[in-house]
């Protein structure tokens, strides 16, 4: 049975993209499944950085289209679990060297050697999240909860039922819970209000997503981080489980809800 | 509540005192013309042609007029409260 391509896309820069197609390849990875991640951000590549894979790049995603490598050669394997794989992306040219049927094809090829096939898209509304929407089954939308990450994760909305690729869901990244209370930051409710979309996961803001990437490792390692149990629990609720949305700003609730899943935290 | 109604109603609803009920407001104003491609200005132009239209047949209370955008985006409802039918006479 072919496995699933999940597009992971904004409109706005800079939101959580590329940390969530990491982490949720990870955690999916963790989770017993073959998972390959694809960068689609064409000439700006940065998910092998954040795996810590960039010193094994050796053929990209060009490459292969160009017939230039086979996808099996471009392929990287993770550092620790070799069931997740990385195609990067090409970093000199740009979006314009592939094409949406190509991207398509590509998708198709990978969804028969892997459970789950994470596209990473890049910000805009052009060739590149075109190319990056074209194999998907499903696509999720990241956001923060201010007003311009909104307003363009609605304008990525149309675009995504425009293309009949199903109802995209929402993962709401960069949560502050303390400036929610005082009143300074969007609710995750205030954003679901408004966009009118299925939610997948709420995603705090946490140092620890840059220590890790510092580090080259993906934060669901990390049994101390927020961030990192909620990408674990995005990636069980794409596997079809129904595991209840954290309290935010509950950190003693936590690691309760942390033990009864099974997901770490229990060191702390 | 509908996207357009904010717009209508904007007298009567008191202003957000937090910056978040600020940004939520000013996205679900700036939204509705992203999706159906219409100003405000242009919105209020409607209302205002529609209230000359249904006043010539109807007591209505314009305060208490609605329109908002459907669920899907799909369709604007409009949503005017009537006070007594009004026998339309043009020689009146
Ligand atoms: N939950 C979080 N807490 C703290 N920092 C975060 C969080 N999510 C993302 N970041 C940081 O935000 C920055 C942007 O993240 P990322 O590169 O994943 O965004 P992107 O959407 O892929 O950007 P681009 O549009 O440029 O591809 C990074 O420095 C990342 O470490
Ligand atoms: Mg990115």
């Amino acid at each position: 049975m072919a496995g699933k391509v999940v597009t992971i896309t904004s409109g706005k820069g800079g939101v959580g993209k590329t940390t969530t197609t990491a982490n949720l390849g990870t955690a999916l990875a963790v989770q017993g499944l073959k998972v390959a991640v694809v960068d689609a951000d064409i000439g700006l590549r940065n998910l092998d950085v954040v795996l810590g894979l960039e010193n094994r790049i050796v053929y990209d995603l060009v490459d292969v289209v160009e017939g230039r490598a086979r996808l099996r050669q471009a392929l990287i394997k993770d550092k620790r679990y070799p069931e997740l794989c990385l195609l990067p992306a090409a970093q000199t040219r740009d979006k314009h060297a592939v094409n949406a049927d190509q991207m398509a094809e590509l998708c198709r090829q990978l969804a028969q050697d892997f459970d789950f096939v994470l596209i990473d898209s890049p910000a805009g509304i052009e060739q590149g999240f075109r190319n990056a929407i074209a194999g998907a089954n499903q696509v999720l939308i990241v956001t923060n909860p201010e007003v311009s990450a909104v307003r363009d994760a609605d304008r990525i909305i149309g675009l995504v039922e425009a293309a009949e690729l199903g109802a995209p869901r929402l993962i709401v990244n960069r949560v502050k819970p303390t400036m929610i209370k005082q009143g300074n930051m969007m609710s995750v409710q205030d954003v679901l209000d408004i966009l009118a979309i299925g939610l997948i996961g709420v995603v705090p803001e946490d140092e620890l997503v840059t220590i890790s990437t510092n580090r080259g490792e993906a934060v669901v390692f990390d049994n101390y981080s927020r961030a990192g149990l909620a990408f674990h629990n995005i990636a069980r609720r794409l596997l079809g489980q129904n595991v209840p949305f954290l309290p935010l700003e509950e950190p003693a609730k936590l690691s309760w809800f942390a033990r009864l899943f099974g997901l770490g935290e229990s060191k702390r | 509540m509908g996207l357009l109604s904010g717009l209508f109603s904007k007298r009567e609803t008191p202003k957000p005192v937090t910056s978040s009920g600020v940004a939520k407001e000013r996205l679900q104003l700036a939204l509705v013309y992203d999706r159906v491609k219409i100003s405000p200005e242009v919105l209020e132009t409607i209302k205002e042609e529609i209230v000359e239209v249904i006043s010539k047949h109807f007591d209505i209370d314009r305060q208490g007029m609605e329109i908002t955008l459907g669920e899907r985006n799909d369709r604007l409802e409009v949503n005017i409260p009537v006070r007594r039918s009004k026998v339309y006479n043009q020689n009146s």
